[in-house]
């Protein structure tokens, strides 16, 4: 079990000072000079050691991604973009590190920036999170002015600009290809990989992508060292983890514990439990929206990483755990989010384009069981004939909830549509 | 992917020109972007635009595209794509309440039941009075905070149809309802306080 002084996010509830005063009195900015001292190889490899995995949802890792980038600059500058486009649903992790911890993200860019070779670095936040952005912007000047980030930030011999980017309200600039090109001034439509964003990423530069808070840790790992976040969660799933735990609990909160936590543990610790008690459960969607919902049974025993998310068929993604009590309608449920992908889809690839509208029209049969039994194997078969088939994963995205209703809920289905025809008769 | 202004054309103003603090302000956006890369800037612009007048007029979009010397098409693109221009005016005080299954679950049909009611307007509309307009937003990542509204550039979280109804009165009278969490809980810490971070220095 996590206690406190373990925990990276101190602040994470802004019961203190977020500004450069109050973020130094809590450690960050201590020493950072020397940790760039080490040298690009040595901080990347401490990341690599750590463990650390992506935050984004994909869990890539995350020193493995920094090493990508070319080793020697050539004519064209690197870059380092983080993702701040927060928006799956269920997922409020990221807005608390911009508004009260945003010197954690500050100096884990430069640390970031140096390590990959960039002399600036973009911070594309979502639109709707102006206040945050506010804050961010403020500890960036605070930064600038104390000659911590900037020309020979913190005396360290290495220069770093940081620029805040506001999207204007596309879930899809969320998928870091998308992402690249809204801050170049275009739709959010993401690019075909390969190439990779190493290779050619903004403005066709080298370019790493990370997520706020692979960023935020990354001091905060170098100051304590691999082998303390490496001892935290479970082999291969290591560290600490901000969970964002909404729906029906009693408690709704954001908390960071470790990884690999049981899912019923981290609910009834932290949120209060289940509205009603554990056995009132009905399913959790354990990664937000994309990730499939499982159904109690797996909920009792499961834990929170990302292998074992993984053995049960669905996925830790942004760790945002929505929980669903015996109350919900879990078929309107699933297509709400039908509904979402196919108002978010991009529109540059056919089988999402489309695919995400009949999801969304073959779901709402389903809400009311106005369909044939086939339809459920038909329905099944359309998102497999979406998913794996675009640029973006995007379809995938809109396929997999559906996928998980069917897998664990069919006989729910049936049920409709069964009733539904027995009234019609 | 659908703009704000999708349904119905707006009768659009015949020119735009930035205010002199808002042209510094642009000015500023762009310097942000490498030399020869001031495309970047259309979405500060597009922003700055709306932040002027409100809405995004097809003047103002031929405006910013002249300023970055981008085919006006592409910053029409630009503005059609994002959710968060709004193409046509809107209300004086617009309401964009969360919808989706966080929010749901918690109450968010409640909260467009109030408004319709309180109101007199569904989605996409606006009131006669120009004062209040409504839409349905995907998620705004305040889940666990949830429902959630946006007006302005704040949220209202942890919504019932009563707190709701408070916040429209208020706005009536001219009043500037307290963002936040309207049951008093400090951010996205459990209700009754923090169980962690516990410590005094934090």
């Amino acid at each position: 079990m996590l206690t406190d002084k373990d925990r990276i996010f101190t602040n994470l509830y802004g019961l203190h000072d977020w500004r450069l005063a109050g973020a130094r009195a809590r450690g960050d900015w201590d020493g950072t000079k020397e940790l760039l001292a080490k040298g690009r190889d040595a901080i990347i490899e401490e990341v690599k050691n750590s463990g650390l995995r992506g935050r984004g949802g994909a869990g890539f890792p995350t020193g493995l991604k920094w090493s990508f980038m070319p080793k020697q600059p050539g004519p064209r500058p690197h870059y380092l973009v983080v993702n701040a486009d927060e928006g799956e649903p269920g997922t409020c992790k990221d807005r608390d590190m911009l508004r009260w911890d945003p010197h954690k993200l500050v100096e884990g860019c430069l640390i970031a920036g140096f390590a990959i070779g960039a002399n600036s670095g973009y911070i594309y936040i979502r639109g709707e999170l102006v206040r945050e952005a506010e804050h961010l912007q403020t500890a960036i000047d605070e930064a600038r002015a104390a000659g911590l980030i900037g020309k020979n930030a913190c005396g360290s011999g290495w220069d770093f600009e940081l620029y805040v980017h506001r999207g204007a309200g596309a879930y899809i600039c969320g998928e870091e290809s998308a992402l690249l090109q809204s801050l170049e001034g275009q739709k959010g439509q993401p690019r075909l990989k390969p190439p990779f964003p190493a290779g050619v990423g903004l403005y066709g530069c080298p370019t790493t992508v990370n997520n706020v808070e692979s960023i935020a840790v990354a001091p905060t790992i170098l100051r304590r060292g691999a082998a303390w976040f490496a001892g935290i969660g479970r082999p291969k799933n290591t560290g600490t983890k901000v969970f964002c735990i909404s729906g029906h609990v009693e408690r709704p909160c954001n908390v960071e514990d470790e990884m690999g936590i049981p899912l019923r543990e981290l609910v009834e610790k932290h949120a209060g439990g289940v509205r009603g008690g554990w056995d009132n459960l009905l399913a959790v969607i354990p990664g937000g929206s994309s990730v499939p919902v499982l159904p109690k049974s797996i909920c009792d025993t499961v834990l929170m990483d990302f292998d074992s998310l993984r053995e049960v068929r669905s996925g830790l993604g942004t760790a945002a755990v929505i929980v669903m009590d015996k109350s919900t309608d879990i078929v309107a449920s699933i297509a709400r989010l039908s509904r979402f992908y196919m108002h978010e889809s991009c529109g540059q690839c056919t089988p999402c384009r489309e695919g995400t509208g009949w999801l969304w029209r073959m779901m709402r049969r389903m809400v009311d069981g106005h369909a044939e039994l086939a339809e459920i194997d038909m329905l099944e078969d359309v998102t497999r004939e979406i998913e794996g088939h675009t640029i973006c994963a995007h379809g995938d995205a809109a396929a997999w909830p559906i996928q998980g209703l069917i897998r664990h809920f069919r006989p729910e289905l049936e049920r409709r549509i069964r009733e539904a025809a027995a009234r019609a008769a | 992917m659908s703009g704000a202004g999708d349904g119905g054309a707006a009768k659009q103003p015949a020119s735009f020109a930035f205010t002199p603090d808002n042209l510094g302000k642009a000015r500023a956006f762009i310097a942000r972007y490498p030399a020869g890369r001031q495309k970047s800037a259309v979405m500060p612009l597009l922003d700055l635009a709306q932040r002027q007048e409100g809405w995004v007029s097809v003047a103002a979009m031929d405006a910013v595209a002249a300023m970055l010397d981008m085919a006006p098409i592409l910053v029409y693109e630009v503005a059609s794509f994002y959710s968060m221009y709004n193409l046509k005016p809107v209300g004086k005080h617009h309401l964009q309440v969360c919808t989706n299954l966080p929010c749901r679950l918690r109450g968010s049909d409640e909260l467009m039941a109030t408004c319709r009611k309180e109101l007199g307007i569904g989605p996409g509309e606006t009131t006669v009075d120009g004062q209040f307009s409504l839409i349905e937003v995907e998620c705004l990542a305040a889940c666990v905070n949830a429902p959630v509204l946006m007006l302005g550039d704040d949220y209202y979280e942890d919504l019932a149809p009563d707190s709701l109804r408070k916040i429209i009165a208020g706005l009536r009278k001219g009043e500037s309802p307290k963002p936040g969490s309207q049951i008093g809980r400090q951010g996205s810490a459990p209700v009754g306080g923090p169980k962690t971070l516990t410590g005094a220095a934090g």
